[in-house]
Order: structure tokens, then sequence, then C-alpha cells
């Protein structure tokens, strides 16, 4: 084996321009995909990036009926689907990698409930218990933040996120002024902003339509409260926090088993509890961007294929030079496969170098182009193992036909010629 | 017996026909023989040559050598046989051009499975044995014709062969050179080499000890000496 290396990269040596010229295809074909991968790569990153934020690693557990999200606020309390109790929530916690639990209420869409004198809010807005906020990574900028006495005796306060107070208050300091939620007065005692959250990239209009009802505001008041301003009655909804973003999937599906066999073990049959965590929202938004970027793929895969076809043409000019070295070799003691594995090994080689060359230009290319474009770009080091190896495979494939006529050259014809 | 060749006929299709190379050969060639085989061209003596190098398979007939039976052996069999029975010397060397005289030398050892450094050791001293002590390191077009020739002796005798097969050696040398070659070739009979020498000079014939001429594919009685059984 070493012996063929060290003769293949001689013949390699030998024709330095012609083995260049014969690799180019190879490495072109190589780095188009390397290129191509690291931008699929780089923008599968940056959606993730995006929808999951600084790494809360939020499963949240929502009603279903029939498939679909349950709306409370649109559809009234479902009939015998009982609201969650402390005991299920301690269960949530028991789960493998379950780091907190929280029960929250909402009025998501378009909730038109909230005024602060004449101006309407037009965010999200939650009912929550004491642990919710910290999944979510909120930090206090003003004011306070929930107590347990504000949980204990229902009272009406109120915590806003930096931009519902920006909506609602522009540059006036909310803190102390009286919001109207359901005709209630609640008191604002704080405002809150999710640290640590990576700024949305938004560059392009589809982009800005991706992420667009993320950032609508957000208005919290104790989940106690809810009875008060809509009904006692009405289910919750769960949000776990995983100890990592690859357990989310496992923990949303476990959690929805549980959730749905406690809470709606007397209600009809459509109803369930579904997990709706951002890592499948993410993985929807990549299989789209992926989809466009492999029919790119298999033009690259075409480039391949004209390389390793070159390099065919160019090992069968090489068995023809090199018939009475093969018939010299062949009457000294060498068997066929020995001619074989030179040749292929040649092959090989050539195109592993060329492959390796490729996925250095593929690399040098894709930050260019990021540099220039502003796409996002990520090395993937799978890829590129898997490049080298491949461009191996097709020097050992487009090397197999040259190999064997070498190896079955009769000694004696190829010793005569001259 | 190291050679024993009995009824060996060797036929080539050409336009249609049979073509009879060889007709009904016999030959045997004893341990420490010299043997020259002589005939003009076109007489059959290149496919004798082939066939007794194990290069190719006779039509008919039975091949002995060393004992076995080698006239239907597999290409690996006879690949093997010619690595380790036989050595080859041929008119225009056959030297690989981007080897060193070394590693030409050394190349039948490769095939033999023999370590990198015995087999450097080993060429070493080959070359000390055909008077190029001096040339160790040189490639092939750094060396006169005789030189390329001697490298080539040692080649074929670095596996120390049972039999050392020559096909016209001083064809493409001048005279002193090939004086030189056939200096080496008797160095290596006396030392107990079997030698075959296939030529069409009777000068060079003349050198070995016994002498066959070949004609139209057929063998003639050896002059002087006993017929072949």
């Amino acid at each position: 084996m070493a012996e063929n290396l060290a003769l293949a990269f001689q013949g390699i040596w030998a024709h330095k321009l012609r083995s260049f010229l014969t690799m180019l295809g190879i490495i072109i074909g190589i780095a188009s995909i390397i290129t191509i991968v690291s931008t699929i790569k780089g923008t599968n990153e940056q959606i993730k990036e995006n929808l999951i934020g600084s790494g809360n690693n939020a499963v949240v557990l929502e009603l279903y009926q029939d498939g679909y999200t349950y709306y409370v606020d649109y559809e009234g309390t479902p009939e015998g689907v009982i609201p969650i109790t402390e005991e299920t929530r301690q269960e949530l916690l028991a789960i493998d990698n379950v780091v907190s639990a929280s029960l929250y209420y909402t009025r998501e869409y378009y909730y038109a409930g909230v005024y602060y004198q004449n101006t309407q809010y037009t965010g999200a807005f939650y009912g929550v218990d004491e642990y919710y906020l910290d999944i979510y990574g909120y930090q206090l900028c003003y004011g306070r933040g929930f107590l347990q006495e504000d949980f204990d005796r229902c009272r009406k306060v109120a915590i806003l996120d930096t931009q519902a107070a920006a909506s609602l208050f522009g540059g006036e300091y909310p803190v102390g002024k009286t919001l109207e939620i359901q005709g209630e007065p609640f008191t604002i005692i704080g405002v809150v902003s999710q640290s640590g959250t990576t700024d949305l990239t938004i560059e392009t209009l589809s982009d800005y339509y991706t992420y667009a009802d993320t950032s609508g505001g957000n208005l919290f008041i104790p989940g106690t409260d809810w009875g008060i301003t809509f009904r006692f009655d009405e289910p919750q909804k769960a949000v776990l926090q995983a100890a990592s973003t690859d357990d989310m999937t496992a923990i949303g599906q476990e959690a929805a088993e549980l959730l749905t066999a406690s809470q709606t073990a007397n209600a009809d049959s459509t109803f369930s509890y579904e997990s709706n965590d951002l890592m499948e929202q993410a993985e929807d938004l990549q299989e789209l961007s992926n989809s466009t970027n492999k029919q790119l793929l298999w033009i690259a895969a075409v480039s391949l294929l004209v390389g390793g076809i070159g390099v065919m043409n160019i090992m069968l000019v090489t068995v023809t030079e090199r018939t009475r070295e093969i018939g010299l070799k062949k009457a000294i003691g060498a068997r066929k496969n020995r001619i074989l594995w030179q040749f292929l090994t040649e092959a090989a080689a050539l195109t592993s170098i060329g492959g390796i060359v490729g996925v250095a230009a593929g690399v040098i290319l894709s930050r260019l182009i990021s540099t220039i474009m502003g796409t996002p770009t990520a090395i993937s080091p799978p890829a590129i193992v898997i490049a080298v190896l491949f461009s191996m495979v097709i020097g050992i494939v487009f090397g197999m036909i040259p190999a064997v006529k070498a190896a079955n050259l009769n000694p004696i014809d190829a010793l005569r010629r001259e | 017996m190291l050679l024993e060749m009995k009824n060996i006929c060797k036929d080539f299709p050409q336009g249609g026909e049979t073509v009879h190379v060889l007709n009904r050969v016999n030959l045997s060639i004893e341990q420490g023989d010299y043997l020259a085989i002589m005939g003009p061209s076109g007489s059959g003596k290149t496919t004798l040559m082939n066939i007794i190098g194990c290069l190719d398979v006779p039509t008919s007939g039975t091949y002995r050598l060393n004992g076995e039976n080698l006239a239907q052996a597999t290409d690996n069999r006879l690949a093997d046989v010619r690595n380790s029975t036989l050595g080859f010397v041929f008119q225009s060397f056959y030297l690989l051009p981007s080897l060193t005289a070394r590693d030409n030398v050394a190349l039948p050892l490769l095939y033999a499975g023999v370590s990198k450094r015995t087999r450097s050791r080993r060429a070493a001293e080959a070359l000390r044995m055909v008077g190029l002590d001096d040339r160790i390191d040189f490639l092939p077009t750094q060396l006169s014709g005789g030189q390329q020739q001697r490298v080539a002796i040692a080649r074929a005798m670095i596996n120390r062969p049972k039999l050392l097969l020559a096909d016209e050696p001083t064809g493409a040398l001048d005279s002193a050179s090939g004086q030189q070659v056939m200096d080496i070739f008797d160095e290596l009979n006396d030392q107990g080499t079997t030698i075959v020498l296939i030529t069409h000079a009777p000068e060079i014939g003349a050198r070995a000890r016994r002498l066959r001429r070949i004609l139209d594919g057929v063998l003639l009685p050896e002059e002087g000496g006993e017929p072949d059984a």
C-alpha cells in the first residue's frame, strides 16, 4: 500500500500540469458542494438562532382539538377539560431533562380588552405564575417583579416588557400608572426585558414576515387574577424548560401524553395536549430553505461526474503510455491485482488531492460570498469529511476501467509495444 | 531435470487460418546448463522463449519447470513462478526510467514481499556483483547501454532464480559492452546459474555450452550431443 502510494504521488508529480488539469473538475465540483452546504448550514443556524433566541429551550404545551390549537377566547371553556393542578405541574417537572415548569393563561392575538387611557394595547397578554418570567429569561428594568403576596392575594398588578411599555407609554415612565384590563384597574409595578436575546436578523422582506408575529410586546398579570378578568375554570398552557435544545422534542412528546391523559380524560376524545416547540418550527423553516439549495447540490454533483470522466480519460492515457512498464512488471512477477491497485491508488490519490484542494477552495469561496453578499455561512465538518471521502470514491469508481485494462494487459504484447 | 518440454505446440489464429508457430518441440534443460537457442527471425524462437519464461502458455504439450506442470497454470501462479524461479534479460533492457538503478534492481523483491530495508541492501549487493557499485543511485538515463544491461542482469539475478533467460542480450550494445555482458553470463554459469540464451548471432551462440537451432517452428537435433528423449 505504502509502495503504491509512493508510486502514485511520483506519477502525479511527474505530470504536474496534466494532473492539475485533471483534478480541476473534482476541485470545482467539491468546492461548489462545500460552498452550497456551508450556505445551507449557515441559513439553518440563523433560522434556529432567531427562533430559539438565547436558548430558553422553552417547550410550550397547548390544548388542541382535532389537530388545531384550541382558542379559549373564541371557543369558550372546553367541556370536561380541567385546569392543570400544582400536582400535575410537579409531574411535568419530574420528566427527564426538564429544568423548570410554568402554567399560564394567555390571550395572544388581537385581544382588545386592555387600555391605558385612550390607547389600546395590541400585544400579547399573559396570566402567569412565579416561574414564567424566569423560564423566558426576563430581567427587571424598572420597578419590581411579582411577589408571592401578589399571587396569594390576587393583587391587581401588571408587568410590561419594554416593547409593550414603548407602545403604550411612549417616553413616559410606566411604573405606578394604571391600566384598564377587562374593565378592572391594574397597577403597573415593573418593566422587564428579555435579556440575552439575540436581535432578530431581519434583512429581507421574507425575514420580516417570518419573524413578524414574535415582535408585538408582552403584558403579564398574576395568573391568580385570571378568574377576576376572565373565567376561573379556563385550562392553562404549560411551558417546560429543557436542559438542552436537543431534548426539546422528546420532552414535548412525553409532556403532551401526560397532560392529555390527566386533563382530557373526561372530555371529548377530540381534545388533546400537543407540544409546540420552536425546534419544530425552526425545522419547518429550514426544510423550506434546504429544498431550494438541494437543487443546487444536484448541479454541483453533475460537475463532479464530469470531473470523474476526466479522471477516467487521463488514466486511460496513462495506462497506454505506461504499457511497457506494466509489461515489465508483470514479466518480473507482479500479479494482476498489484497492477490493478497501483492504478486505482493513483486515480484515488489524484481525486483525493482534488477533493482536499476543493474543500479549501469551497471554504474560502463561502467566506468570500458571505462577506460580499451578506448571506450567512457555517462550515460543516461532516460535510468536509464526506466530500474528501467521496472524491476518493470517485477516483476508485472512474479509475476502475483503466486499472482493469492495465491489469489485463498481456505481458508479451505489452513488452513488444514500443 | 530443471525444465522439461514435451510435444509443445503453439498455434496463433491469423486471418482465418491457424499458424503453427511451434511444432512438437521437445527440450530438456539440466541444472547448471548453458544453452543457446539460435534461429533466424520468424523461426519461433521468441515464442519458445515466452513459453519457457512462463509469459505464455502452449496450445498443447507438457511443460515442467522444477517438477511442476505449468502448461495450464493460472495467471497468478505463472506470475509467482516468474518472480521466484526465473530471471529475464531483454534486448532493450526495460528499466523503469523514473527509478534509480537500485530501485530497478529491487523491484522483483517488492513483488516477493521482501521488506524495504532488505530490498535496498540486496539490490546494492547485486549491483556490486555486476561491477556497478559506483552507479547505485543513478537513473537509467545517466547510464550507458552496457551499464543499463548490467543493471538489468542484476535485477534478473536478485531473486536467485533457477533459470536465467536472456533474449538477444547484446543486440543493442556495442561489441565491447556486449563482451562485458557475455563475461558476466559466463561467470554466473560458472557459479552454477542455469542460463538459456536466445540469439540470432552465431558468435554469441558459440559462447554457450550447448546449442540448439530452431527453424520454422521446429527445434533441430542438438549438434554433437545426445538427442532429447
